[in-house]
């Protein structure tokens, strides 16, 4: 039976040999000190740290994870020894955060070694302290218990140390740090923050190709790929009582009572009773704060607001008007807003066409069916008639149509300017700038979309990253929309240029090294198009040839989504081996299927199946009819892609009304080295990440 | 407001209305069985369907929540009603300057999709307000309306230049919207 503890409170411990478990949702340090009756340290050997992770009956990791066992043995504890704290610190001097305030509650359990909860605790209450005692076990009258401490240091581990009387607490806290540093250099880094699904609107539905499984509107899918690991991926399955509410901290404080400060630690643990060094943390004295630490609770900046409009006309456009917590995500809503009221006015107006053609077509009937109407000119007359309404209602649909369509242009050129580089085309400037990010941008700009009643007007076509589905680039003749390509080398070439730049922008929005890009090409027939990768040395490798390279990259990939997926389903995302790159993966075929078995053929299905959600991405470039030898087996894959095309072809559908829009891929223009320039940085970022 | 009458929905002041919100209303039946345990759940869907000469053109209802040119949106299915007296449980939306141009008539239907009458149903109401100052248009008090499973509301339909509001209020049976066709089509 699992005992919830509460601050201060005590339960216990019936065996001597223990695991402590603490789930933290983000990297933090683990360690744990001795301390004897009067609960002071004698000397650094009495702290078990990832500099020194071991002591008799004590083990800690050695570096900073969400997710920790300690391993403890009381009997195997010196007879000096009274008292063993847990503590939990944040890692100083990664990009992370500072404070406990800013990450998910910590939670902390004590088992057996067979998994049985014995005791938990969730620290809750936590605001500027970087580092906190959770947990102290302490003998009494020989026989040994826990107690929720949950005493929190805005210093930090000196000051903690400093607490528990270690003369060489600073020295101490400096070696601490220094060792997880060296420690963080070659864990598994924590998944990117992802904007939450929950926020992302319906917009957010990808498009869909009508054969790619129909137009019908798709809801949110919110990012799917993969899950941050959860806070309790250390416990036991069917742990009682952890609700799932727990990691959120709200401050259990009675309301009614405004202006007091953030509740005070009402344990004070071990000789800090009535001690100064009480942490000082009392933030303003706000009302209860429910709100979850792992969100953005800061209000975002508010977003650009339109100037007034002058009576009767639509209100001047700005970038950035649309909700959103960043510029990023506010452009990204703004464009899909454009998208759907663009998909909708159209629709507005073919309804109005359809409804005004049939009415005179059936006028026309009516007409020619009517007797009288062969007398004189009444006929003629009624005909005219009829043309004429249709063309008067024709004429209002479309007037409202470039109204609304006009008002988008206004807005597509305020916004297409300030897009960033992935929401931007390869002849926006943004690209002469370009910088290595830092950040993964929640959005792809794979290209435009147009509708031919407004030829005019482009929609820049975005895609959540990471990818959600593996990408198709159409090499075959039926992706001519106007049959000019009737040269299907010319075709081919043409897909893998747009597949390299595909390629290109990924590896330029992902930050240094967080994107490795692989590429098969088994005749080498993708040499040529492929130069701007090779020459700039951006692959993680030669592209392969041969079918002995096609097998060989192929199964280093299905063995990796292997493993991950067992990471994951494991629970234990952080048990990857050591030195495992952790990046995202991209796989360019070209050529599909020249150069595959059987066996490779389901490999690559695999791959684009189960890829996408442990960060395994496909770019098959193909013609499908080449692949046409292996009959519906392949109909699955086809239909996993996102086809895309290398000329413009009108195969995608909007998620609202199924208008076949025309796809047209962005095209770097020519003459212009902004590829070869945007990949000599990345490749110059990559050398200096490794 | 009673059966059968129109009202213009221009302005008192000149200006004509922009937008209007359909809401529909109603409570869950009490619970009964031996230990009040077993729900009996009641399903009312508000539907709209927007005519271009007579000819549907599109629905907006549960299934379809917005009409594919964005002028008409419903706020999404309850499928028990509220707890409370009061608000609307489901409600369409009609931004009526954003309506295409040959759609010429818009009729707001209410039907009970469980099967209930109205008789059966508490405290059932539908309403028309004036989306952009929340005045109450129209309103009809289902509940012991009678056994019938739906009525047709009411239409907002051109004329000239503007919308006008015709209130309907006729009883008529039917699951959804398809099945209130023939009853529709003499209003229009």
């Amino acid at each position: 039976m699992t005992a919830e503890l509460v601050r201060g409170q005590n339960h216990p411990l019936s065996q001597a040999r223990l695991e402590i478990r603490v789930s933290a949702g983000t990297p933090i340090v683990a360690g744990a000190t001795l301390g004897d009756e009067q609960g002071r340290i004698h000397g650094v050997e009495w702290v078990a740290h990832p500099g020194a992770p071991t002591l008799p009956g004590l083990e800690v990791s050695r570096q900073a994870a969400a997710d920790h066992r300690l391993a403890v043995d009381l009997d195997a504890m010196p007879e000096a020894v009274h008292r063993v704290s847990v503590l939990l610190a944040l890692p100083i001097g990664a990009a992370g955060p500072t404070r406990f305030g800013a990450v998910p509650t910590p939670f902390v359990a004590v088992t057996g070694l067979d998994g049985t909860e014995v005791a938990s605790y969730t620290i809750d209450g936590l605001e500027a302290e970087s580092a906190v005692v959770a947990l102290e076990l302490y003998r009494r009258q020989g026989a040994w218990k826990v107690r929720a401490i949950g005493q929190g240091y805005a210093g930090g581990l000196a000051d903690l140390l400093t607490d528990q009387g270690l003369p060489q607490a600073h020295q101490l806290a400096d070696g601490i740090n220094e060792a997880v540093a060296q420690g963080m250099a070659r864990s598994v880094p924590a998944p990117p923050p992802r904007t939450d699904g929950d926020r992302s609107r319906q917009t957010a539905a990808p498009a869909l190709g009508p054969d790619q499984g129909g137009p019908a509107p798709q809801s949110a899918p919110g990012p799917v790929s993969p899950q941050p690991p959860s806070p309790y991926g250390t416990q036991t399955p069917g742990g009682p009582g952890q609700s799932a509410a727990q990691p959120d901290s709200y401050d259990i404080q009675a309301p009614g009572v405004p202006g007091r400060p953030a509740p005070q630690p009402s344990y004070q643990g071990g000789t800090g009773a009535g001690d100064p060094a009480q942490p000082s943390t009392p933030t303003s004295g706000g009302p209860i704060d429910y709100s979850h630490p792992r969100r953005q609770n800061a209000a975002p900046p508010p977003p650009p607001t339109a100037p007034p409009a002058q009576p009767g006309q639509p209100a001047q456009p700005v970038a950035g008007d649309a909700t959103g917590w960043s510029m990023d995500e506010r452009l990204y809503n703004q464009v899909w807003g454009m998208f759907e009221d663009l998909a909708r006015t159209t629709a507005a107006y073919r309804s109005a066409v359809d409804f005004a053609d049939s009415r005179m077509e059936k006028e026309l009937d009516q007409v020619l069916s009517d007797p009288r109407s062969r007398i004189g000119g009444q006929g003629d007359a009624a005909r005219e008639a009829a043309q004429a309404k249709h063309g008067q209602l024709v004429n209002q649909a479309r007037a409202a149509l470039d109204r609304d369509i006009a008002q988008l242009t206004a807005e597509a050129e305020v916004v297409e300017p300030a897009l960033p580089p992935a929401y931007a085309s390869w002849d926006n400037p943004v690209w002469h700038g370009y910088r290595v990010p830092m950040e993964i941008p929640m959005a792809l700009r794979l290209g435009d979309l147009h509708l031919p009643e407004s030829e005019g007007l482009r929609i820049p076509m975005l895609v959540r990253l990471p990818l959600e589905r593996g990408l198709w680039i159409d090499s075959g003749r039926g992706g001519s929309l106007d049959g000019s390509f009737t040269d299907s080398h010319d075709l081919r070439r043409l897909a893998m240029e747009t597949a390299v730049a595909h390629a290109a922008r990924l590896l330029a929005v992902y930050p240094a090294g967080e994107f490795t890009v692989h590429v098969i090409d088994p005749a080498g027939s993708g040499a040529q198009p492929l130069a701007p990768l090779v020459q700039t040395g951006v692959l993680a490798a030669p592209p392969a040839v041969g079918a002995a390279g096609v097998t060989e990259t192929l199964t280093r990939l299905t063995e990796r989504v292997d493993l991950v997926q067992m990471a994951v389903r494991g629970g234990a995302p952080d048990s990857l081996p050591p030195g495992f790159d952790t990046s995202e993966q991209l796989l360019i075929v070209n050529d599909f299927p020249h150069g595959f078995d059987d066996r490779a053929v389901n490999q690559l299905r695999y791959l684009a199946d189960e890829g996408p959600a442990v960060g395994v991405h496909l770019m098959v470039v193909a013609d499908r009819e080449e692949a046409a030898g292996y009959g519906p087996l392949l109909d699955p894959l086809w239909r996993s892609l996102l086809r895309l095309t290398p000329v413009p072809d009108d195969h995608l559908a909007d998620p609202w009304v199924g208008h076949a829009w025309t796809y047209e891929p962005s095209f770097v223009p020519p003459g212009s080295q902004v590829l070869q320039q945007v990949l000599t940085q990345v490749a110059a970022a990559r050398t200096k990440y490794q | 407001m009673t059966k059968g009458q129109a009202i213009s929905l221009q302005k008192n002041d000149g200006g004509s209305l922009t937008a209007v919100r359909m809401g529909l209303g109603w409570q869950a039946a009490p619970r009964r069985g031996l230990f009040g345990s077993r729900t009996r759940e009641v399903d009312l869907d508000a539907s709209a369907v927007l005519f271009a000469d007579k000819q549907p053109v599109d629905v907006v209802f549960f299934r379809h929540l917005v009409s594919d040119d964005g002028s008409v949106r419903h706020t999404g299915d309850n499928l028990v009603g509220g707890v409370g007296q009061g608000g609307d449980d489901e409600a369409i939306l009609v931004d009526l300057a954003r309506i295409p141009v040959h759609i010429d008539q818009i009729v707001f239907t209410v039907n009970s999709f469980t099967g209930q009458t109205f008789q059966e149903v508490q405290n059932a109401f539908c309403r028309l307000v004036d989306e952009t100052n929340g005045e109450e248009l129209a309103r009809y008090t289902l509940a012991g309306g009678g056994s019938y499973t739906a009525q047709i509301m009411a239409k907002v339909h051109r004329a000239g230049a503007g919308w006008q509001m015709t209130a309907l209020g006729t009883p008529a049976n039917g699951r959804t919207f398809q099945d209130l066709m023939p009853a529709i089509l003499p209003h229009l």
